[in-house]
């Protein structure tokens, strides 16, 4: 038995009946979309469904981590992310606590290999994620492997959870991925839900494009099977999907453009731009919204935004993915058992 | 220490001198005082070289040794043990130490520490500008009167045009080279990595190629201008070793070397956010290493420096944007390269040994690299048969941060020799006592 017994089932005419499972999930951490292989992402997102429909019950709460420990570790402001895995944590029944950084002993010059060390003497099984550094995660889960580690955001480089409640958002609304056309906006080159959408959106056969000034676009992302387009009607024109990306003050600072003002001149996505999209396209955004910046208010509650859908099916995605890793977890400690 | 020694049988090899013959060596008084055939020294030691490569000690114009002030990543005792280790006799050391070498005081105590704990010959290089600050000369006829083979505010560039073209005016009146970390600081930025699609994938910040190529045009048109002579520090990029040929035609005083790590490796080491591949200039994509290979093959890079650069653990155990640049490469750079130019047919390797010693030591007119009579005995044996593993217990650095670690390389040093008195033999130390300075 590789997987806990309590997963939910599943509704017959859901489109995630397209990524039915076919092997088991054998991961311990989640570090990012990169190094997930297809059939991995489809599995997760086919999973997200059952544990949607949790929401719906009047008790909102499965066993399946009974007994786990889940910490989060951020060492960057979230509210958004840290509380929508603090849901899912706690819906799963597990212990769950918020290391706080800005109070303990990081503060005190401890390095961070002997704060995760400490949290994980504290009796920890899951370690959710955020570094301002790339790779961080990846370098502590090679370091301390016992524990599993869930990438909530390192760097510019991934936001893997992001990307797939965004994968599973659009499914549910296009009742595909294979095929569609997906346009990305904004600071591509910053953004580590960019990555992971790209990353994930590619392997499941979306066809994406990335949209923003040269300044903004990473060198070489040709290569990663995107298409780059500086003009934004040209970008626009035909997709399905428009994902747009916040922007931040400080890179106006750094000179990647001259001012917000020209940003929202040049790639500001209003309702003027979005028609020439397809008529259906849905628009999403991963919070928080510069309102009246890279996206216009009427645009951002129109009826083509998914924005507060996309938070809810966050929690849902994040219930999946421990889910899968405690499977994966469960898996290895029989395999030891076994050789005892 | 006998007064002789005799290396019998070795194959010796000194492109300086421009011979590759069985012979006899023998080191007399710490110099070498004869080559031939049948040589007869009665109570020498005498160190048997039948199939083993003798050739002169490397010299290595770039190493980090950290003492003063970082004595936790290296010290003069141990940095000068991983040279002996990997067959280097002579190793000059940069100042960006704590404090700053940019006092006659700081490199009369290099000096002083290097003769007491040293066991390789050790030639401290000074700071162009006080605190290697960038602001104003330190005052290097002082400091070349105290013993500054060189000058450089390594670790960063001289960042000001103008203070550049003084302190190579200047300079050329004293005859000392100015090696410059040849990069423009507004254009590597916050950049930890090769600009270029892997770094851009793994989301870290990137330092273009134009950072290096801008400032080593800038240090070449300075040089031509003033007559001064500028040495630029690990190439890293194509178009660098394109300005240096293009200069080197025009007849202006430039010289350049490579580090082994730029030669081996590219920005693919860093895939996995391996820190240890973490080195300033960055590693860079493959187009770059097969200019620089051939760039050292043709002589537009005059010669390999390690630009050993020792860390410790801790620092390396971080986030990749926050662990420090640099790698360790004294103990193996000559298994390593060996391995990966000679042995791929990519250079002979009287050419590797020729870019490890007499052409290090032209640059900054050292009495190294050279096996004549009269001159000091600093010699390396080499072993072509065996091998380099680069594992912890065999590494003699205080520090082992290296992404070769638990690599094995082809050639091994066998033994090495300071001034006429064996310090190195595989595996081991055999000098407790200082014999540099």
């Amino acid at each position: 038995m590789s997987q806990p017994k309590e997963a939910p089932a599943q509704p017959g005419d859901h489109p995630v009946k397209q990524f039915e499972p076919v092997a088991p999930f054998e991961r311990r951490h989640l570090l990012g979309i990169e190094p997930l292989s297809r059939a991995e992402i489809e599995r997760i997102i086919h999973d997200t469904r059952g544990f949607k429909d949790v929401f719906t019950r009047s008790v909102k709460k499965l066993p399946t981590l009974q007994g786990k420990t889940v910490v989060n570790l951020f060492f960057e402001n979230s509210t958004r992310t840290s509380t929508s895995f603090e849901l899912a944590a706690k819906r799963l029944s597990a212990d769950f606590s918020n290391f706080a950084v800005a109070r303990s002993s990081v503060s005190k010059g401890e390095s961070l290999l002997d704060t995760v060390k400490t949290i994980r003497a504290l009796g920890a099984d899951f370690i959710i994620m955020r570094h301002g550094s790339s790779g961080t995660p990846a370098m502590l889960a090679q370091q301390l492997p016992e524990l599993s580690f869930i990438n909530a955001g390192d760097g510019c480089h991934e936001h893997p959870t992001q990307a797939l409640l965004d994968m599973y958002t659009i499914l549910e609304k296009k009742g595909r991925i294979e095929g569609l056309t997906v346009a990305i906006v904004g600071d591509i080159l910053h953004s580590r839900v960019a990555r992971s959408n790209i990353f994930g959106l590619v392997k499941l056969g979306a066809k994406v494009r990335v949209i923003g000034p040269p300044t903004l676009i990473p060198s070489g992302i040709e290569k990663w099977g995107v298409e780059v387009f500086h003009r934004v009607r040209e970008g626009l024109k035909g997709v399905d999907v428009v994902n747009v990306l916040r922007i931040q003050m400080e890179r106006m600072k750094a000179n990647l453009f001259p001012s917000i003002r020209e940003y929202k001149l040049l790639y500001g996505i209003n309702r003027d731009r979005l028609r020439v999209a397809k008529e259906d396209a849905i628009l999403l955004h991963p919070g928080p919204v510069n309102r009246g910046l890279e996206v216009d208010q009427d645009v951002a509650d129109g009826p083509q935004s998914c924005i507060e859908e996309q938070v809810t099916n966050g929690v849902a995605t994040r219930m999946a993915v421990l889910y899968l890793l405690m499977g994966a977890r469960a898996v290895d400690s029989d395999k030891k058992k076994g050789e005892a | 220490m006998k007064d002789k020694l005799l290396i019998r049988d070795g194959r010796i090899l000194d492109p300086c001198e421009g011979r590759d013959e069985v012979a006899d060596l023998l080191v007399e008084g710490g110099r070498v005082s004869e080559i031939g055939h049948g040589i007869r020294a009665d109570g020498a030691h005498v160190i048997d070289a039948s199939g083993l490569l003798v050739v002169p000690g490397f010299v290595d114009i770039h190493v980090h040794l950290r003492e003063p002030g970082r004595e936790d990543k290296e010290t003069i005792h141990t940095g000068t043990r991983s040279a002996a280790a990997g067959g280097f006799t002579t190793v000059c050391c940069m100042p960006n130490t704590e404090p700053t070498l940019d006092t006659g005081a700081s490199v009369n105590y290099i000096r002083a520490v290097a003769a007491r704990d040293g066991i390789v010959n050790v030639y401290p290089i000074a700071a162009v500008t006080r605190g290697r600050a960038g602001e104003e000369m330190a005052e290097l006829g002082d400091l070349a009167y105290h013993g500054a083979i060189a000058y450089s505010d390594d670790g960063a560039p001289v960042r000001n045009a103008e203070i550049m073209r003084r302190a190579l005016q200047y300079t050329a009146m004293l005859d000392k080279v100015i090696m410059n970390h040849s990069e423009v600081l507004e254009l590597v930025g916050d950049g930890v990595a090769h600009h270029g699609e892997i770094a851009e994938r793994l989301g870290l910040r990137t330092v273009p190629s134009a950072a290096e190529s801008v400032c080593v045009a800038r240090d070449i048109e300075l040089a031509d201008a003033t007559g001064g002579h500028v040495h630029i520090c690990h190439v890293s990029t194509a178009r660098a070793c394109e300005l240096i040929a293009d200069a080197k035609r025009r007849g202006v005083r430039v010289t350049a070397e490579v580090t082994p790590h730029h030669l081996v490796l590219t920005d693919e080491a860093i895939a996995e956010f391996d820190t240890m591949a973490r080195v300033s200039p960055p590693l860079r994509s493959a187009e770059d290493r097969a200019a620089l290979r051939e760039a050292l093959r043709d002589g537009t890079i005059d010669c390999v420096a390690t630009d050993h650069a020792p860390h410790t653990d801790i620092e390396k155990d971080q986030p990749f944007d926050q662990a420090p640049p640099g790698m360790i490469g004294l103990d193996f750079a000559f298994a390593l390269l060996y391995t990966e130019l000679v042995q791929t047919g990519f250079m002979p390797l009287e050419l590797l040994i020729r870019r490890m010693t007499c052409d290090p030591a032209r640059i900054l007119h050292l009495k190294a690299g050279r096996l004549r009579e009269g001159d000091p005995a600093d010699i390396a044996i080499l072993d072509l048969n065996a091998t380099t593993p680069v594992i912890r217990k065999r590494v003699f650095s205080k520090s082992f941060n290296t992404p070769f670690r638990g690599r094995t390389f082809n050639g091994a040093v066998a033994h090495t020799i300071v001034a006429g008195q064996p310090v190195y033999r595989t595996g081991e130390i055999i000098a407790d006592v200082a014999v540099g300075g």
